[in-house]
């Protein structure tokens, strides 16, 4: 018996690839293909002609201390992101589901900063925070904290950690409420009778049968940190002060169309390219072993 | 083991009262079936046993200790689910050893009393299997298991043969009561199947919408039923009703009769209590059931021997029955006593 539908023709088949495909080449191919030819050149300064170079875009990145740097500050930036947000979300969906009246409010209630586009969100957060009127900022002035994420590298680097999670929360309490609204709940009631108190059964039952939903919210919420959290860094710090907050992503932005270094801005999104598609392989390939059943 | 204690427990869901005060007694190693129909609130009352639903009113007490208010562990219980609910993402072992472990036994006893109980349910050679690659017969025995390795007091089964196909169950019947033997093991068994409660109870409860209509031994429930619905519900095929006054001669206070199929026998036309037209006759090879449409438009069944001739269809017929065993019920519903003894 063939299980798959088949066509007869090859009309109908291309119809329905074509829109996919096209988006792909036009949105994804194209673009990937000029960085990669941009990579090779370096552009004299006034983008006239361009000098054939080979890796030696590649060469100079991976020797500049600013560009190894990024990707510490990327690395840093993104696991806390995913951290926090991926907690928070499931503190709150734990919460959540032993809730049984009023949870449609409090989940739509929860559902609204996802709708917050990341630059707005870097705005409110920036208002808040703003050195000379922000709230809390002024707060903790008269809690005798001097709040200055314009000069304290950790200072800004904790901003904006906290308004690229804020949106991501809500996302991720959505698939984890959902995940834990899916576990029996007569398993919990067994786990309870076995003499499991609430956070051995959490331990022990819930978190492991959660796995493919914390899993697949991983690798989203690591290539959310790593891409869609540009307006949130460029509104704020614009990947200051230092360059303490400028990930890849904001590297090559600023160093593209900051610094007009268009050979390198170009190497340096190659690199991003392969950065990302390795830890999706690492991801599939080790952590979803670990995933129980 | 132990003792358990119902006194007048009631639940209310809100401003719903579906448990209406139900009392029992269970003795050591007693084993007490539940049986009604679907929510006449079986699971309910003994999710109250197990502490996962609040109690309204009333007190339980296990080996004499008030557990109303008590956590479900702390009662030392052990529950066998209708789905089974076992731990997906565990092996048959550590489904079995969880609870174990939990209380901090030793390695080496819960390696010998999982091995002990999986020797019974002769589960050894699934040990290090899943839950998802088991049948649902041998699911079933991993769930026995993992109550059956925390000793508990008192053993709580909610429908645990539900889900099995008809062979297995009676497979399965087979193997509780003779793990409840060896084991003498206090026991409160929810089912709705009748032929489950008969077989394996010491006493049963015959529930009916919140209200346990009587207790007692299976036996002593099918021969002396207080009610119409328990005469009704306990026995295959059911009880045929006739309203007394199609019958005369019945005391004032009877409203209906109650007469098992097997009690009643073909008559002549004309002879016997009452008058009908065979319907149908099923023949089941050890036996007949006949039915038979009496005058006032009722159904009324009768068993008989497979031997027996069955007359064709639509023959009318005389039914007879000794009146001493025939069941009043007066217009309440309850059980009035048999005076006219023939
Ligand atoms: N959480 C609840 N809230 C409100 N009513 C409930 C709740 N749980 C059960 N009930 C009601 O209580 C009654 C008894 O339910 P219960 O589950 O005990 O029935 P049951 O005898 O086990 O039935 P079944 O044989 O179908 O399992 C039902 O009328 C049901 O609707
Ligand atoms: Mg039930």
């Amino acid at each position: 018996m063939e299980k798959r539908v088949t066509f007869k023709g090859w009309l109908l088949p291309l119809c329905l690839l074509l829109p996919q495909v096209v988006i792909t080449a036009v949105f994804f191919f194209y673009p990937a293909g000029q960085a990669i030819y941009q990579s090779l050149f370096i552009p004299d300064p006034f983008g006239l002609s361009m000098r054939f170079v080979g890796l030696g875009n590649f060469e100079y990145l991976l020797g500049d201390p600013y560009y190894r740097a990024s990707f510490l500050t990327t690395a840093i930036f993104s696991g806390l992101v995913t951290v926090v947000s991926m907690g928070m979300a499931l503190y709150l969906a734990v919460l959540a589901d032993r809730l049984i009246k009023g949870s449609g409010t409090y989940r739509t209630l929860l559902i609204w900063p996802y709708a917050v586009a990341p630059a707005v969100a870097g705005v409110l957060w920036l208002f808040m925070f703003n050195t000379r009127v922000g709230v809390v900022s002024w707060y903790l002035g008269i809690l005798g904290y001097d709040w200055n994420h314009v000069l304290n590298e950790t200072e800004a680097m904790g901003l904006v950690v906290v308004a690229s999670s804020w949106g991501r929360v809500s996302y991720n309490f959505l698939f984890f409420l959902a995940g834990l609204q899916a576990i029996p709940k007569s398993v919990i009631e067994a786990a309870a009778i076995d003499g499991a108190h609430f956070w051995t059964r959490f331990r022990t039952i819930v978190f492991p049968l959660l796995s493919p939903t914390t899993f697949f919210l991983l690798v989203v919420n690591i290539v959310y940190a790593f891409f869609e959290t540009f307006g949130v860094i460029h509104t704020i710090t614009s990947g200051g002060p230092q360059q303490a907050t400028t990930i890849l992503v904001y590297k090559v932005y600023s160093d593209g169309f900051v610094g007009q270094d268009l050979g390198s801005s170009a190497a340096q999104s190659v690199i991003l390219l392969i950065v990302v598609g390795i830890l999706t392989i690492v991801q599939f390939k080790f952590i979803e072993r670990r995933v129980h059943y | 083991m132990a003792t358990l204690k119902l006194d007048n427990v009631k639940k209310r869901f809100g401003q719903t009262e579906v448990i209406h005060g139900v009392s029992i007694d269970v003795k050591d190693g007693e084993f007490i079936v539940i049986v009604g129909p679907s929510g006449c609130g079986k699971s309910t009352l003994l999710r109250m046993v197990a502490g996962l639903e609040a109690v309204s009113s009333g007190e339980i007490q296990i080996d004499g200790t008030r557990v109303n208010d008590a956590e479900p562990m702390d009662r030392d219980i052990a529950m066998v689910f209708q789905n089974y609910a076992l731990y997906p993402h565990m092996s048959v072992f550590d489904n079995m050893a969880y609870g174990l472990k939990i209380a901090k036994t030793p390695k080496l006893e819960i390696a010998d009393r999982v091995g002990t109980a999986a020797k019974m349910l002769e589960l050894e050679d699934y040990l290090t299997r899943k839950p998802r690659e088991l049948s649902g017969g041998q699911r079933q025995r991993v769930a026995m298991g993992r109550a059956i390795v925390r000793k508990p007091a008192v053993f709580l089964f909610d429908e645990p043969l539900s889900n099995l196909d008809a062979k297995l169950r009676v497979q399965m019947r087979l193997e509780i009561k003779d793990l409840q033997r060896k084991l003498g093991i206090t026991a409160l068994y929810v089912t709705h199947d009748q032929v489950e409660a008969m077989t394996l109870a010491d006493r049963m409860i015959v529930m009916n919408a919140g209200v346990a209509d009587q207790i007692g031994a299976p036996l002593e429930v099918y021969e002396n039923p207080q009610t119409e619905f328990v005469a009704g519900f306990i026995g295959s095929p059911a009880t045929n009703f006739i309203p007394a006054e199609t019958l005369g001669d019945r005391p004032a206070k009877v409203a209906r009769v109650g007469v098992r199929p097997e009690h009643a026998v073909l008559a002549d036309a004309g002879t016997g209590q009452i008058q009908g037209k065979l319907v149908y006759a099923e023949a089941l090879g050890a036996e007949t059931l006949l039915h038979l449409r009496l005058q006032s438009g009722e159904m009324f069944t009768i068993r008989q021997d497979g031997t027996v001739p069955v007359p064709a269809d639509g023959t009318l017929t005389g039914v007879d029955w000794r009146q001493s065993r025939e069941i009043s019920f007066g217009s309440d519903g309850h059980r009035t006593p048999n005076e006219s003894a023939a």
